[in-house]
C-alpha cells in the first residue's frame, strides 16, 4: 500500500473529512462576525457566548417543551438574534461612533454576564443533547465511517454559508448591504433605513452562531463555556480571512478545519495553537489577510 | 511607637507559634476546630466533588454532634476554580488569617500538590479525596498530607490490569496532555506490558478538548484492540460519547475507560457507557453499610454519591475521631493518632495510613450494567472483585518519597 | 487651601504613609497581590494609555518573568533579588521580540498579532519540561533578599514588594512625564503627525513595548516569589482580558487609575468569593466591564479628576 506522508491515505483522507466538519463551524462563526465587523465595526467578543445560547435554547426546549431537533434549528437561532437584537438596540448602539475597541471591551464584558449567569444556573459539566433519530447510525465510506449526523452540519453549514455569500454579492438587500458599510451617510441620504439595516445585520450575524450552537449540541456537551475557548480561534480565523471579508471567512473556515486536522494527525498537542501560528505568518506577509483589500 | 511595637509583637508571636509544637491534651487552638474544603466547586470536576462534597463533610460534622469534647466545629470553604495559584492562595490565607486546622476535598492534582507545600511548610493537615495523581504520595509526598480515596497506580493496576487478562493485549493510549494524563498512561504502560500486552500507539490531546473525532478516528485506525482513555471528567465523557458515535465497540474494538465516575456514568447514560470495566475506591450500593450512607446522602443532595463525596466524609470522621481520642487539635499529635488506628467505616475496611500518605484500603473492579439489567437511576454497577489494598496501590519498596526510608 | 505644585507631593506622602502601614490592619499576601497587579496594570497602561496601542497579550510577560524567576530559584539557587532581575530581563526580551513583529500593525490587528503570540507562548508553557506544565512550577523558595535579609515572614516580603512597586511605578511616572514620553502622548494623538515631524514612530512604539513588558514581567517575577508558584493562570488569555478590566476601570492613561482598578478587581476577587455572592463573580466582573464601556469611559481616577477640574479650578 502506497502512503502519503508516511500515514495510509485512507487514515489521510478520514483525518481531512474530519477537519472540513470542524472547519464548517469555524466557517459559520466567523461568518457572522465578519458580516457584523463589516456593517458594524464592532468585534463581537459575545459570539462565542451567542454559539452556546443557541446551544442552550435547543437543549431547554428539547428539556421543558418538548421542542425536537428540527423546529429548534430554526426557532434558537431566531430567539437567539432576538436577544442580540435587544442588546444592539439597547446597548451597542451608543457606542458607534467611538473607537471600535469599546464595542470589543463592551462585548467582552456582556460575554461574561452570559457565561457567567449559565454558569450559576446549570454548571460547567456539559448537558447531553441526543443526536435526532433520523440522522443516527453512518456511512461506511471505505476509508472510513462517517457519522450521519457529521455528514449533515457539512451540508447544513455550507447551504447556509454559500447561501449568505450569495445574498450578499449578487441580491439587491445586499447591495444595499455593501453599500451601507462604505457610506452610511450616502444611504441613509437616499432613503434607506440604515439604522434598521444595521440591527438585522448583527441579528443575522448573531442567528448564524445560535445556528452553529444547535448544529453542535448532539455531538459537543452543550456547556456554558463551550463558545469561550473557541471564540478565539474564531477570530484568529477571520483575521486571516481579511477583516470583514465574507467569501474569505468561509474559505478561511474550511481551510483552518483542514489545517487543525492535519495537525491532529502529525502533532496533537498544537491541534489548538497551529491556528494561531498561521494567523502570525499570514499578518507579516499579507498584512490585510488572505481575502482582505489593503487599507 | 504604636507601629514598631505592633511589628514586634507580631514578629514575637509568629516565633512563639514557632517553637511551641508540643501538644498538650485539651489544648485547641482558638477554643474552636476549624476545618476547611477546598474543591472545584463550579467547573468540569464539580460534579464528581464540588458542593456535594461539602455537603458530606457537614454530615460528618453533624455526625460527630457538631463539636468534639465541649470545642465546636466550624468549617469554611472556597471554590479553587481548578487552579493552583487560586487554590494556594486560599489556603494560605485560611491558615494565616482564619487559623485552620485542616483541609479537605481537593481535586485537580495540580492544586492538591500546590496546597500541600503550603500546609507543610505551616505544619497544617490536609486530606485529600478527589486527586488522581500518585505522585502526591511518591515524588511529592509530604508528613501532612493523607491520600485516601485512589490514585492513579490503583486505577491502571485495577482496570489495565483486568483488561490485559482478559485478552485486551495491543493498547491505543488516548491521554490528556497533562501531568495527569502522563502520569496514568505510564502507570498504565508499566501494567500492560508486565502482563504481557503492548502499547501500539499513542496520541496525546490538548487540555481541554471539545472535538475528540479526529483522535478518535486515529485510534481505530491503529487496529489496537483497546482503546486506553487516560484522561478525566469532560474529556473522558467527550471520548466516550464519539466513540459511540463512530461505532467503536460495534467494530470489535474495546474501551478502558481508567477515570470513571459514578457521576460521568449517570450523566452519559447505559447505552453509552455499558459494559466498560473500572476501578472505584466505593460503590454505593455495594454492602448494607454504603447503602445506608449512600441512602442519608442521596436525601440531602438527590444525587448517590461519588467515591470523592464518600472520601471526603471518610477522611473528616476519622479525622475528628483522632481529635476526641487525642483531645487536641495540634497537628502532629492528631496525625499521629490517626495513622496509629485503622479506618474502619462504611467506607473502608481496615484501612491504613502508611508513612508516605497513603491510606491504604481495598479497591474495587466494577463494570457498567447493561441498559435491561439495571433496576433503577443509580443502579449503575455490577462489582466483578474486591483488589486488596496490598495489590491495589505502590508498594513502599517502590517508593520515591523521601520519607521512606530504605 | 494647598497651592497647585505642593499637591501630588503631599498625596505621594500621604499614599506611601498609608501604603506602609497597611499591614497592620490588612492581610499582607492579599496586599502584596494588589500590588503585584497593580504595577502589571500600571505596565499594561503605559502602553495602552500613553501609546494608545491595545495589546492582548501581556499574560505572557507576566508569566514569563514568574516562570523563568521561578525556575532560577528553584534549580540554581541564586538569592531572589538575582532571580527577580533575569526573569524582568527575560520579559523585557520577549517584549522586543513581540514589538518588532506587531508593532507596524494598527488598532484591531495590532490587539490579535499580540493575542496570536501569547497563544504561542502559552503553548510552550504547556509543552516546556522546565513548567511543570498544568501543575505549575510550584515551592519557588522566597529565599533571602541579598543573603541577608529572610523573606518568609510577611511583613518582610511585603516592604520588598512595596519597594519593587515604587520602583515600578515611579520609572512610569518618570517616562510620562520625560521628554520620550511627551513623543508617545503625540503619537497617540496623532501619528501622522508625529511622523511629519520627523519623529521615527515605530522605534519610539517598539521601546515603549518593550518597556512595558519588561515592567509586567517585574510583576509576574515578584508575584512568583510572594506566592511561590508560578502557573498556567498567568499565560492564559482570560489574564490578558483582566489586565484590560482593571486598566479601564481605574482610568485609562491615568497615572493612578490602574493602581485602582487592580485593587478594585483583585479585592472583588478575593472577598465576594467567599460570600453568598461566590458564583457571582464573573457575572459582577462583567457588569462592571459593561457600565464602565457604556458610562464611565475615563474611569474611576479619569471620573475623580473630571469632576475636581470641574469642581474647584
Amino acid at each position: 500500500m502506497t502512503e502519503l506522508l508516511g500515514i495510509p491515505p485512507q487514515v489521510l483522507f478520514g483525518q481531512m473529512l474530519i477537519g472540513l466538519i470542524n472547519g464548517s463551524f469555524y466557517a459559520l462563526l466567523s461568518l457572522g462576525l465578519a458580516i457584523i465587523f463589516g456593517l458594524l465595526n464592532i468585534i463581537n467578543f459575545s459570539h462565542g457566548a451567542q454559539y452556546m445560547l443557541g446551544a442552550f435554547a435547543a437543549w431547554l426546549g428539547l428539556q421543558y417543551f418538548g421542542v425536537n431537533y428540527w423546529v429548534a434549528l430554526v426557532l434558537a437561532p431566531v430567539c437567539v438574534a432576538a436577544f442580540g437584537i435587544l442588546l444592539e438596540r439597547t446597548l451597542l448602539r451608543r457606542l458607534y461612533r467611538e473607537d471600535h475597541l469599546y464595542g470589543l471591551l463592551l462585548t467582552f464584558g456582556l460575554a461574561l454576564i452570559i457565561e457567567g449567569s449559565f454558569v450559576h444556573w446549570f454548571g460547567v459539566s456539559g448537558q447531553p443533547y441526543a443526536v435526532p433519530e433520523s440522522l443516527q447510525g453512518g456511512q461506511n465510506l471505505g476509508f472510513m465511517f462517517l457519522p450521519t449526523y457529521r455528514g449533515w452540519i457539512i451540508v447544513a453549514s455550507l447551504v447556509v454559508c454559500f447561501g449568505t455569500w450569495y445574498m450578499i454579492e449578487r441580491t439587491r438587500l445586499g447591495a444595499y448591504l455593501r453599500a451601507g458599510t462604505e457610506n452610511p451617510q450616502l444611504m441613509q441620504a437616499f432613503g434607506i433605513n440604515v439604522p434598521l439595516l444595521i440591527t438585522l445585520t448583527y441579528g443575522y450575524g448573531v442567528a448564524l452562531a445560535a445556528l452553529a450552537g444547535v448544529l453542535a449540541a448532539p455531538i459537543y456537551q452543550v456547556s456554558p463555556v463551550m463558545g469561550s475557548n473557541l471564540l478565539i480561534t474564531v477570530f484568529a480565523v477571520v483575521v486571516i480571512g481579511g477583516m470583514g471579508s465574507i467569501l474569505g471567512s468561509i474559505l478561511t473556515g474550511l481551510l483552518m478545519g483542514l489545517i487543525e486536522g492535519l495537525t491532529k494527525v502529525f502533532y496533537p498537542e498544537a491541534s489548538s495553537t497551529v491556528i494561531f501560528l498561521v494567523m502570525i505568518i499570514i499578518l507579516l506577509v499579507r498584512p490585510a489577510g488572505l481575502f482582505g483589500k489593503e487599507a | 511607637m504604636t507601629l514598631t511595637k505592633k511589628l514586634l509583637a507580631t514578629a514575637v508571636m509568629s516565633a512563639m507559634a514557632a517553637t511551641s509544637t508540643l501538644a498538650q491534651a485539651g489544648q485547641y487552638s482558638d477554643d474552636e476546630i476549624r476545618v476547611a474544603y477546598l474543591a472545584d466547586m463550579s467547573g468540569t470536576y464539580s460534579a464528581l466533588s464540588g458542593p456535594g462534597g461539602l455537603e458530606a463533610a457537614k454530615m460528618a460534622i453533624e455526625d460527630i454532634g457538631g463539636s468534639i469534647n465541649g470545642k465546636k466545629i466550624t468549617i469554611v470553604s472556597a471554590d479553587d476554580q481548578n487552579k493552583p495559584d487560586i487554590g494556594a492562595n486560599k489556603v494560605r490565607q485560611w491558615i494565616d488569617v482564619d487559623n485552620i486546622d485542616m483541609v479537605a476535598g481537593m481535586v485537580a492534582s495540580s492544586v492538591t500538590i500546590a496546597v500541600n507545600k503550603v500546609v507543610e511548610q505551616k505544619n497544617k493537615i490536609s486530606l485529600v479525596s478527589g486527586s488522581a495523581a500518585s505522585s502526591i504520595t511518591n515524588e511529592y509526598c509530604t508528613p501532612n498530607s493523607i491520600h485516601w480515596v485512589y490514585d492513579t497506580y490503583a486505577l491502571a493496576h485495577g482496570t489495565a490490569k483486568a483488561v490485559v487478562q482478559e485478552g485486551g493485549k495491543s493498547w491505543f493510549m488516548l491521554t490528556a496532555d497533562y501531568a495527569f494524563g502522563h502520569a496514568l498512561e505510564r502507570d498504565v504502560e508499566k501494567v500492560v506490558q508486565e502482563n504481557g500486552g503492548e502499547i501500539v500507539d499513542k496520541v496525546r490531546h490538548p487540555f481541554p478538548t471539545s472535538d475528540f473525532s479526529s483522535f478518535i478516528l486515529q485510534a481505530q485506525g491503529s487496529g489496537a484492540q483497546v482503546i486506553g482513555l487516560a484522561n478525566a471528567g469532560a474529556d473522558t465523557t467527550n471520548s466516550l460519547k464519539t466513540a459511540s458515535e463512530f461505532g467503536i465497540t460495534q467494530a470489535g474494538q474495546k474501551l478502558a475507560g481508567l477515570l470513571i465516575f459514578l457521576n460521568d456514568v449517570h450523566s452519559l447514560g447505559l447505552k453509552v457507557t455499558q459494559g466498560l470495566q473500572l476501578t472505584t475506591g466505593f460503590y454505593w450500593d455495594r454492602t448494607e453499610e454504603t447503602r445506608a450512607w449512600s441512602q442519608r446522602y442521596f436525601e440531602r443532595t438527590g444525587r448517590m454519591p461519588t467515591m470523592v463525596q464518600a472520601g471526603v466524609y471518610s477522611s473528616l470522621m476519622h479525622y475528628f475521631k483522632a481529635v476526641q481520642a487525642a483531645d487536641t487539635d495540634e497537628t502532629q499529635a492528631v496525625l499521629q493518632q490517626m495513622r496509629d488506628t485503622p479506618v474502619n467505616d462504611f467506607f473502608a475496611q481496615n484501612g491504613k495510613i502508611r508513612i508516605d500518605g497513603r491510606m491504604v484500603h481495598d479497591m474495587y473492579l466494577a463494570e457498567v450494567k447493561k441498559p435491561a439489567d439495571s433496576t433503577n437511576e443509580w443502579d449503575l454497577y455490577k462489582v466483578l472483585r474486591t483488589i486488596p489494598g496490598d495489590e491495589a496501590y505502590r508498594p513502599l519498596s517502590e517508593s520515591q518519597c523521601k520519607l521512606v526510608q530504605k | 487651601m494647598i497651592s497647585k505644585s505642593d499637591n501630588p507631593k503631599v498625596l505621594y506622602g500621604v499614599l506611601l504613609g498609608l501604603a506602609i502601614l497597611a499591614p497592620l490592619a490588612i492581610y499582607p499576601v492579599f496586599l502584596m497581590k494588589v500590588l503585584c497587579f497593580a504595577l502589571f496594570a500600571s505596565a499594561f497602561n503605559l502602553l495602552l494609555g500613553y501609546v494608545g496601542l491595545l495589546s492582548f497579550g501581556h499574560a505572557a510577560f507576566l508569566a514569563t518573568g514568574g516562570y523563568i524567576t521561578g525556575h532560577i530559584l528553584t534549580q540554581w539557587g541564586l538569592s531572589t533579588e538575582l532571580g527577580i532581575i533575569f526573569g524582568t530581563l527575560a520579559a523585557t526580551a520577549l517584549g522586543y521580540i513581540f514589538g518588532k513583529l506587531a508593532i507596524r500593525r494598527q488598532g484591531i490587528y495590532f490587539a490579535m498579532i499580540t493575542l496570536a503570540l501569547a497563544q504561542l507562548v502559552f503553548f510552550l508553557f504547556v509543552q516546556a519540561p522546565f513548567t511543570g506544565g498544568e501543575n505549575g512550577l510550584q515551592g519557588i523558595p522566597r529565599g533571602n533578599l541579598f543573603g541577608l535579609i529572610s523573606l518568609q515572614d510577611n511583613l518582610s516580603m511585603y516592604y520588598f514588594v512595596l519597594a519593587i512597586f515604587i520602583f515600578g511605578f515611579a520609572l512610569i511616572q518618570r517616562t510620562i512625564h520625560s521628554p520620550f514620553g511627551q513623543v508617545l502622548k503625540a503619537i497617540r494623538e496623532n501619528e501622522p503627525r508625529a511622523i511629519s515631524l520627523g519623529y521615527d514612530v515605530d522605534k519610539y512604539k517598539l521601546l515603549a513595548f518593550t518597556l512595558s513588558a519588561g515592567l509586567a514581567g517585574l510583576a509576574g517575577s515578584t508575584k512568583s516569589v510572594v506566592f511561590q508558584l508560578a502557573s498556567l493562570t498567568d499565560a492564559h488569555w482570560h489574564m490578558s482580558g483582566e489586565v484590560v478590566l482593571m486598566t479601564l476601570l481605574g482610568g485609562v492613561g491615568t497615572l493612578f487609575g490602574p493602581v485602582v482598578g487592580a485593587a478594585t478587581v483583585v479585592s472583588l476577587q478575593n472577598y465576594l468569593a467567599q460570600g453568598p455572592l461566590g458564583s457571582w463573580v464573573t457575572v459582577i466582573l462583567g457588569l462592571i466591564f459593561v457600565i464602565c464601556v457604556l458610562a464611565f469611559r475615563s474611569g474611576i481616577v479619569g471620573e475623580i479628576q473630571k469632576f475636581m477640574r470641574k469642581n474647584f479650578e
